[in-house]
């Protein structure tokens, strides 16, 4: 894996960990544990890590402290998540039965991942004339991450490569932010080479808006954005957010869980056996899109959107 | 039986009897595996006088009757083994009667689960009833005749438990009242404290009366409902998740369920809990006691709760839940049959063991569907297999499988539910033989000459 241990110990910050938002370290602390999990030794990180990707984030240097930490969770066999939980979560995008018929496509194409109850929304102006994949062939399997299981994502990614290639794609529009991070940020680190170009949702979305220009009516909304696990992969992309909000006329409200201090919807927190801490952190997330006099809510993933939706309906 | 139609048309009118050939068809059968029995007359009365007149007849003829709700058991409980007369009692269908603060409904014989929902949402909505996860069109009697289960199940016992009260047509053609409406106009106890009579009409399908009323009682409906679900991939750990998440005594039902398909579920035992409440707040302490009941299974990371998603939801919150009905036509045949024993919880890693051994056997899927009944003192196994109409030797496979299942169930320690001929049988053999022969004395005693639903639990 491509991390760097000599920089990471000389680190004059240790951000990864001090700006973590559940394991409450000072810097003393952080240096210590974060010396522990680049030695190779157990830490109490690996065992009270939340899985919510920020510390990838937080490093300044792009080094992959959460990467490493799932790897090193996986080494020492230490399940972030009870044991029927990862079972199901890997039985979900096994690639089992037929193999799927393929065959080139026209561009552009999008790939809603694994999410064939989505297909619908990819209609109007905006989506006019894409093609679209979509299933467990093409399913990022970026999940694992949260359960320790990083060997599932380096074992299947070659392959979901392989069969979006197939498709004769050169350009991959990624609704799915964890695909976008796949590609951009975990592959890579991996040292999977992907030979094509992901672009964001959002990326697109902006640019076809710019076509369209002249036709949109400012919406006036004020509308708090909820960012998910993996934008933390690729925060480069972060500012489509404002400038799509800008150009239809939304207010983007100030939250305090919002941006580098983003606060999980953490669905995924739940099933790695904290549920009291799941509806905490789902409390704290809706009343502060409230208190923020959030008219609507924008979601980038659509787990974060499952995971909230009922919430938000009941109290923004 | 010269005259039997004129005279059966006399009772309910030339309209509603009938002898033709469609619907002799209709009659003969229901969805499940078992072969059809056609009957002589299909006859459809409106109230209890016409029963007890067709009773009398039929006495007097010795003409079999089969009485038919809404003829959904799937074991073919209601065919007309012997021929004669099949009774639709679909035409009672009056609610007679709501006491909101003794929480009973007295409802004739036809009126449907869905058609008594409707009305309490309706008319009463503060108050429920044990709805099944049957089609809304199963009647409320015949699911209460065959022990059925519903959504209050596991804090209130079977269906049958919540009678309180029945009125029936004995063979011989008296209409008799059982339980505190036998001597009040109150319909608040099946028995106590008198002599419970019930049992002599209950779980017998319709072999030693006709049940033409009955008092059901009906439960504070919550405001709120909500579910969550615990999964473990070890069947071993799944009777002491039920023990301890009903000695909660909060929850409302408890399910469990696995199946092969889609790859999702594959070995893992979904334990699906129901709360409800009147706010907020008393879900989320339900939920917390709930939680706090299998938090050593997380901490050792052998279970843990999943997230639901909104599209999820609604799906387990229905009621009837109609998705279960979806399973049927997996292998796009549109069949599916289900052996459904009662077993001791103790019993469930190794009925799930065993009953995935015969599916393998017999080359066929799968899905089982429990429910926990009373406070965790026993369950309803599901064991539902899917088949193709148009594909013999795949009904024969499941039929043989199922009777595998129940024979299986009966080696640990469990009673087949809603017995086909051949499992009533079976569970005769077994049956201790004074039991045996009080069953036979009491159906001989009710019914002398065998008219009443003949074919199911014959002793002899």
């Amino acid at each position: 894996m491509n991390f760097n241990a000599d920089m990471c110990l000389a680190c004059p910050s240790f951000d990864c960990l001090v700006k973590c938002q559940y394991l409450g370290l000072g810097f003393a602390e952080a240096r210590r544990e974060i010396r522990k999990i680049v030695n190779g030794e157990d830490s109490p990180v690996l065992h009270g890590c939340k899985t919510c990707y920020a510390c990838e984030e937080y490093c300044r240097y792009g080094n992959h402290p959460f990467y490493l930490i799932v790897e090193r969770q996986e080494e020492k066999q230490i399940l972030p998540a009870p044991k029927p939980i990862i079972k199901r979560w890997i039985q979900t995008g096994e690639l089992t039965g037929r193999e799927p018929e393929i065959k080139p496509v026209k561009e552009p194409v999008i790939s809603l991942c694994f999410f064939p109850q989505l297909v619908p929304l990819i209609q109007g102006k905006l989506f006019e004339g894409l093609s679209i994949i979509c299933g467990r062939h093409v399913f990022c399997n970026v999940v694992y991450l949260h359960f320790g299981k990083p060997s599932v994502i380096k074992e299947r990614v070659p392959v979901i490569i392989e069969n979006i290639v197939k498709y004769g794609v050169k350009e991959l529009i990624c609704f799915h932010d964890e695909c976008y991070g796949l590609f951009k940020s975990l592959a890579p680190a991996y040292g999977i080479k992907v030979p094509f170009k992901p672009i964001h949702l959002f990326e697109y979305l902006y640019n076809k808006l710019r076509e369209y220009e002249k036709m949109i009516k400012p919406l006036n909304f004020k509308v708090a954005y909820q960012r998910n696990c993996s934008t933390r992969l690729t925060p480069d992309k972060e500012h489509f957010v404002d400038d799509i909000f800008e150009l239809i006329g939304v207010k983007r409200v100030e939250r305090k869980y919002d941006r580098e201090n983003a606060l999980c919807c953490a669905g995924i927190i739940k099933e790695l056996g904290y549920p009291e801490l799941s509806e905490e952190l789902q409390r704290k997330n809706v009343e502060d899109m409230k208190k923020a006099g959030a008219e609507y809510v924008v979601f980038n993933c659509p787990a974060c959107y499952f995971t909230l939706a009922e919430k938000v309906s009941k109290l923004v | 039986m010269s005259g039997i139609y004129e005279a059966l048309a006399k009772i309910v009118g030339e309209k509603y009897v009938s002898d033709r050939m469609e619907e002799k068809y209709f009659y003969s059968r229901d969805q499940g595996l078992t072969e059809p029995c056609k009957p002589d007359y299909i006859v459809l009365p409106k109230t209890v006088d016409e029963v007890q007149a067709i009773v009398k007849l039929a006495c007097k003829e010795k003409i079999p009757i089969v009485v038919r709700g809404a003829g959904l058991a799937l074991t073919g409980l209601v065919r007309p083994l012997k021929g004669g007369i099949v009774l639709d009692l679909k035409r009672m269908d009056k609610i007679l009667e709501v006491n909101e603060k003794s929480r009973y409904a007295i409802i004739e014989a036809g009126v449907t689960t869905g058609k008594l929902k409707a009305y309490l949402e309706h008319y009463h909505p503060s108050l429920r009833f044990s709805i099944p996860d049957a089609p809304p069109s199963a009647t409320v009697v015949g699911n209460v005749v065959i022990h059925g289960q519903g959504r209050l199940t596991q804090q209130y016992g079977f269906n049958s438990d919540m009678v309180c009260g029945l009125e029936v047509v004995l063979p011989c053609g008296d209409v008799c009242r059982i339980g505190s409406c036998s001597i009040s106009p109150y319909w608040f106890s099946k028995g106590p404290p008198l002599p419970d009579l019930s049992g002599l009409f209950l779980g017998w399908f319709g072999t030693t009366g006709i049940i033409t009323k009955i008092g059901i009682k009906l439960y504070p409906n919550k405001k709120i409902r909500d579910v969550e679900i615990f999964v473990t991939d070890d069947e071993n750990l799944v009777p002491d998740i039920i023990a301890r998440i009903t000695y909660t005594e909060i929850v409302e039902d408890v399910n469990v369920w696995t199946q092969p398909y889609p790859l999702i579920y594959k070995g893992i035992h979904h334990i699906t809990v129901y709360v409800t409440g009147d706010s907020e707040e008393e879900i989320e302490f339900k939920r917390k006691i709930v939680i706090d009941s299998v938090r050593d299974y997380i901490k050792r990371k052998e279970g843990g709760f999943i997230l639901l998603t909104p599209d999820i939801k609604p799906v387990l919150l229905e009621m009837p839940q109609s998705s279960l009905t979806r399973f049927a036509d997996v292998k796009r045949g549109g069949g599916f049959q289900y052996a459904g024993p009662i077993i001791p919880i103790e019993k469930y890693p190794e009925a799930y063991r065993r009953m995935v051994e015969v599916a393998e056997k017999y080359k066929t899927t799968w899905a089982i569907a429990s429910r926990v009944i009373g406070r965790g003192h026993c369950m309803m196994f599901g064991f539902s297999f899917p088949f193709n109409r148009i594909d013999p030797s795949d009904m024969e496979r499941v039929e043989k499988a199922l009777h595998e299942c129940d024979l299986i169930a009966l080696e640990l320690g469990g009673a087949p539910w809603k017995a086909e001929i051949p499992a009533q049988q079976e569970i005769l053999k077994r049956m201790d033989q004074n039991t045996r022969k009080l069953i036979g004395q009491i159906k001989k005693l009710l019914d002398p000459y065998g008219i009443m639903n003949p074919g199911n639990w014959e002793v002899d």
